[in-house]
């Protein structure tokens, strides 16, 4: 089936109705990718009102009750609505099939429905705000979150909804990796993009089922008080928290492990360079995945868990360390004796290098016990994840949106403005959050309305940074609607990439090439 | 360069409060230990892709560049180097952590008892305190803690100790103060709306000074309202003004003596007996505009002594 | 591809699949991962009620004794022949007896109904006598029979894990219908059963649930 010239999946069919009821993985990728921005517009803002009120000491804003507002659903909407959907629904699902020579995805009825399941998630959470809001933070702990009297219930009941949406992405990614690669497309010729999705897909399936019966016991506790998790009743909260971080830790690993797939892309592309030890890279994937089931107890050292417990927990995850600098190593080894271009793709994925090494070595600070009771819930730990969530996650989510706008919109993007958006979002990056790390071996605790006197000047430059990365955000945000509507026509590879995406033409057509793609090689070869 | 390093390092640990116990010490040596390796880590990682970025700058669009697809030694050399790394740390803050979680034999007890928001103290001789612990220098001190509503955290910064307080259970933590002196308590489990105003005082003095302290009736040549403005500050003040505004809770400027609405329509009078309700069984009559279940019971907390001078302090705001 | 029958139904291969194999068999898989997430959910409530079980033995000894073994086995006995006649259908689908195909399907899902009637009985019984989850526990239990103490929970165990399984006979009866919908029209044959095949494996694991459920919450004291 071939379409006529100039025909995509843009053109293809038009109406708002042709595309609320499509099923083209490319059109439920570019929804994704509307709500996702749209999401992290509202997580974001909250961010800036965050940094507003900590900018000094004492009321600043708003109230403590406003505050702690503020920090859950700025905590709740970053990680259930975009960071967890920022890479596998919106960028993956885009690439994932391009990516391995495939139509579309396995079942393309479900990835639609994923979305609707995204959607009307953050509709029933953001009905709370009209029982007066949640204010748990997005960890839910019991009893707080049993006791509080709100609109936590809809929050919780709106994060129940978007499991479903993460479980059946991942489970069409594994269908799709497994059963519709392109002939030749061996697994280990696939690019490491796709080996991320996957062991993330992995993750999601396993995961989030767990998170679903928590949250729906929560929801009962609310409800009927069934007394689980409330000590009231004999129950035990700390049980809540095992449940919780069973699914919630493997869930960080949702986020980074695609963005790292992310960053092999744009390594290899613009230093025109095959990857350093594909095959290290690729298992390491997996490897993370899997021992990511078995470090949840990291988040509880002091949480009144056994002294075994802690130990087995700490070596688990000093496990995770070496996967991790594994592809660390390999990226910078990558670039030897590469031709590197500073693009501003390859500049978020240089940024991603830098942010997520000093993120990685703070984590492993972390998982040794001793330390980290003094370092649990201080604003070390705040540093630490926000160099690896934002540091690591979202610039490589930029840097992805910048080097496939060509392929997702044909054409190009003000390459000016999106390194001087890099310039100011790594700047800001650093001044925010470096201060937080001093901030918390001070030992200034997370979560804080009010701090004391002696933790106000770091507070302040790490506002002053917040908002530059605000304003760094608002000019990528000025590349993608610039590039939408104004941009130069794109070639079908500007990067001259090896990838199959680029392969076909930009936009793609509705069926991703016109002829079925066979695959020789594999995904990076640069000779 | 090394000096610098070594200054670097040295800055890097007073950036943590001044250690006060032979643990937090310990702490101390690892905690600069590790960021010694980050640091090195860090400069060969970030100095790496920087040096490799700018030598192997583009030159031009035809460039051809090397075919190297990877390098066992290599790799296996930079998974199993920082594998021991990780390994020595781990071992390092296992045996560490297993001191802090081994509890001395002769250990002096305090039952820490949290609830929103204040932390409160009892000595095995039955002696209360609130918002103030006052423990001898030079000796072992265990706390038992148990909260009387949600998740609280004890944290004492320079002591690097922190243990979850959870209700319905105890749990334990101990340290030894070197030195005599002030130090910071906080909550570090996020329980409400003024979380961050869970404070307290933690304070080192010497045996003798303790065992005096200890002994004596806290309250001694006290007038009541006096007595009551103690407690006040202890574990009022968080969500009481001393003027008419609202803070969590109606401030108690002019409270005594006014006639309130209650959520039901009720008028109620503020006397004597309202306020005593009000801090034994607070959800008893809550007066309109204010939501129910903020406010935790005081009953078994306060002695008969203190609730009266709380309300002769209410009675002295105007 | 040849163009479909006017009296014959022919399924078509959806359009990014190479052949209708390929679209069987990714289905299949996919339902495994599906039900591989089931497990999982049910995972949790499992190692929750382990345990609590652990915690207070007393508490569940006493708790089992309310529930009625009787209605528990007839249930299981439900579920275990309504497994055989969902496979039965799979295998009459399979050489193309199509009128046996509905015939089993209509005794699967009449087995579904009957599961959820006894269910009912049970649930009533209980809120009759009281014995709710959580704050809404209000029988008045025996004193000085150990382990009374924590009864609320146990009942908010049987309610919620009993609960989430009839939620999921319910899905499984509402798919089964619309199997026997299709079955009617005569959508299924040998070159065609997957979602006969797919409804299967679900209907399964809720039986394999079941098997697990019923020992755990009636049988073990």
């Amino acid at each position: 089936m071939s379409s006529a010239p100039g025909v995509n999946y843009l053109n293809e069919k038009s109406g708002l109705w042709s595309w609320l009821t499509t099923l083209d993985h490319k059109r439920i990728g570019i929804m994704y990718m509307i709500s996702v921005l749209s999401f992290f517009a509202i997580g974001g803002a909250f961010a800036m009102l965050i940094r507003w009120e900590l900018f000094g000491a004492g009321k600043n804003i708003v109230d403590a009750a406003t505050y702690n507002q503020f920090m859950t659903f700025h905590g709740a909407i970053m990680t259930f609505m975009v960071i967890i959907p920022g890479v596998p629904a919106f960028l993956g699902n885009f690439f994932l099939p391009l990516m391995i020579g495939a139509k579309d995805v396995a079942f393309p009825r479900v990835n639609l429905l994923s979305w609707y399941c995204l959607m009307v998630g953050a509709a029933i959470s953001f009905w709370s705000l009209f029982y007066h809001g949640a204010d748990t933070g997005w960890t839910f702990y019991t009893p707080y979150s049993i006791q509080t009297d709100n609109g936590t219930t809809w929050l919780v009941a709106g994060a129940f909804v978007m499991g479903f949406s993460s479980i059946l992405t991942g489970l069409n990614f594994i269908v799709t990796v497994h059963k519709l690669r392109a002939p030749g497309m061996t697994f280990f010729r696939m690019p490491l993009f796709i080996w991320g999705l996957y062991s993330t897909a992995v993750i999601q399936v396993l995961a989030t089922p767990v998170l679903g019966i928590t949250l729906l016991l929560l929801i009962a506790e609310r409800t009927m008080n069934i007394g689980i998790f409330d000590p009231a009743m004999g129950g035990d909260p700390v049980l809540f928290q095992h449940f919780f971080w069973f699914y919630s830790h493997p869930a960080v690993y949702i986020m980074i492990l695609p963005a790292m797939g992310i960053i092999s892309e744009l390594i290899t592309c613009y230093s025109k360079k095959t990857i350093f030890g594909y095959r290290a890279i690729a298992w390491s994937s997996i490897g993370i995945a899997a021992v990511s089931f078995f470090v949840w107890g990291h988040h509880m050292f002091v949480s009144g868990q056994s002294e075994v417990a802690g130990i087995v927990f700490s070596f688990l995850t000093m496990l995770v360390g070496v996967p991790t600098a594994i592809k660390t190593f390999n990226w910078v080894a990558t670039l030897y004796k590469g031709s590197i271009e500073f693009s501003a793709p390859m500049l978020f994925a240089l940024g991603f290098i830098f942010l997520f090494t000093i993120g990685g070595v703070t984590g492993i600070m972390l998982a040794v016990t001793a330390v980290d009771v003094h370092f649990h819930d201080t604003y070390f730990v705040v540093a630490h994840f926000h160099y690896v969530m934002v540091g690591g996650t979202l610039m490589a989510i930029t840097g992805g949106i910048y080097h496939w706008l060509p392929k997702m919109f044909g054409k190009m993007y003000n390459e000016g403005v999106a390194r001087f958006s890099f310039v100011l979002i790594f700047i800001g990056f650093n001044v925010t959050f470096f201060p937080q790390f001093v901030l918390g071996a001070m030992g200034m605790p997370r979560r804080y309305y009010d701090y004391l006197p002696a933790f106000e000047p770091l507070n302040k430059v790490s506002s002053l940074g917040a908002w530059t990365i605000g304003v760094g955000f608002l000019f990528a945000l000025y590349v993608v609607v610039d590039c939408i509507l104004r941009g130069k026509k794109a070639p079908d590879n500007p990067w001259g990439a090896k990838t199959l995406e680029w392969q076909t033409s930009s936009p793609p057509p509705h069926e991703n090439f016109t002829t079925q793609p066979v695959v020789t090689g594999g995904p990076y070869e640069y000779r | 360069m090394m000096w610098w390093l070594l200054m670097q390092s040295a800055q890097a640990n007073t950036f943590m409060p001044p250690a006060a116990t032979d643990i937090a010490e310990r702490v101390n040596s690892l905690y600069g230990f590790l960021l010694w390796a980050s640091f090195i880590s860090c400069v060969l990682v970030i100095g790496g892709f920087i040096y490799f970025a700018f030598k192997y700058k583009r030159r031009s669009e035809n460039d051809k560049t090397a075919y190297i697809s990877h390098n066992n030694f290599l790799e296996f050399l930079w998974s199993f180097v920082p594998f021991l790394i990780f390994m020595a740390v781990f071992v390092w803050g296992w045996a560490i952590y297993s001191q802090m979680r081994t509890f001395p034999e002769d250990a002096l007890e305090v039952h820490v008892q949290a609830q929103k928001w204040s932390w409160s103290f009892e000595y095995k001789n039955g002696r209360k305190s609130s918002g103030e612990l006052l423990i001898p220098v030079n000796t072992p001190i265990k706390l038992v803690m148990t909260s009387s509503d949600v998740l609280h955290s004890f944290y004492v910064p320079a002591f690097r100790a922190k243990q979850d307080v959870v209700p319905g259970r105890y749990t334990a933590l101990w340290f030894k103060p070197k030195y005599k002196g002030e130090y910071q308590i906080f909550c570090t489990e996020y329980c409400g709306e003024q979380h961050s105003g869970m404070l307290a005082k933690l304070k080192v003095v010497s045996r003798e000074e303790f065992d005096d302290w200890l002994a004596n009736d806290p309250y001694k040549g006290l007038a009541m309202e006096e007595v009551g403005q103690k407690i006040y500050t202890a574990r009022c003040a968080i969500c009481h003004h001393t003027n008419d505004q609202k803070l969590v809770g109606p401030g108690f400027g002019g409270l005594f003596g006014r006639e309130e609405t209650l959520q039901g329509g009720e008028k109620v009078m503020v006397d004597e007996n309202y306020l005593r309700e009000s801090i034994m069984n607070p959800n008893a009559k809550i007066v309109a505009g204010y939501p129910s279940g903020q406010m935790p019971t005081f009953a078994g907390q306060l002695s008969e002594q203190e609730i009266t001078g709380v309300i002769e302090y209410i009675k002295t705001l105007k | 591809m040849s163009t479909a029958n006017t009296t014959e139904y022919h399924h078509h291969t959806a359009h990014h699949f190479d052949s209708a194999d390929a679209e069987y068999r990714a289905s299949k898989l996919g339902l495994w991962v599906f039900l591989m997430t089931e497990i999982l959910m049910f995972g949790g409530l499992f190692v929750g009620y382990i345990i609590y079980h652990q915690k207070m033995p007393e508490t569940f000894a006493a708790g089992s004794k309310f529930l009625d073994w009787k209605l528990g086995s007839l249930n299981t006995v439900i579920l275990i022949f309504s497994s055989l006649t969902m496979a039965l259908s799979i295998y009459y689908a399979q050489i193309g007896k199509k009128a046996m195909v509905l015939y089993n399907l209509y005794i699967t899902f009449f087995c579904g109904v009957g599961f959820m009637v006894v269910k009912s009985i049970e649930y009533s019984h209980k809120i009759h006598d009281g014995l709710l989850p959580g704050s809404l526990f209000h029988h008045a239990a025996e004193a000085g029979s150990a382990g009374v103490a924590h009864l609320p929970i146990y009942f908010s165990f049987y309610f919620v894990m009993t609960g989430l399984h009839g939620s999921h006979v319910l899905v499984g009866m509402g798919l089964i219908a619309w199997l026997i919908v299709r079955a009617h029209k005569g959508h299924f044959g040998p070159q065609y059963y997957t979602p006969l095949e797919c409804v299967g494996l679900f209907w399964h694991l809720v039986d394999l649930i079941w098997i697990y459920l019923f020992p755990l919450l009636y049988l073990v004291g």
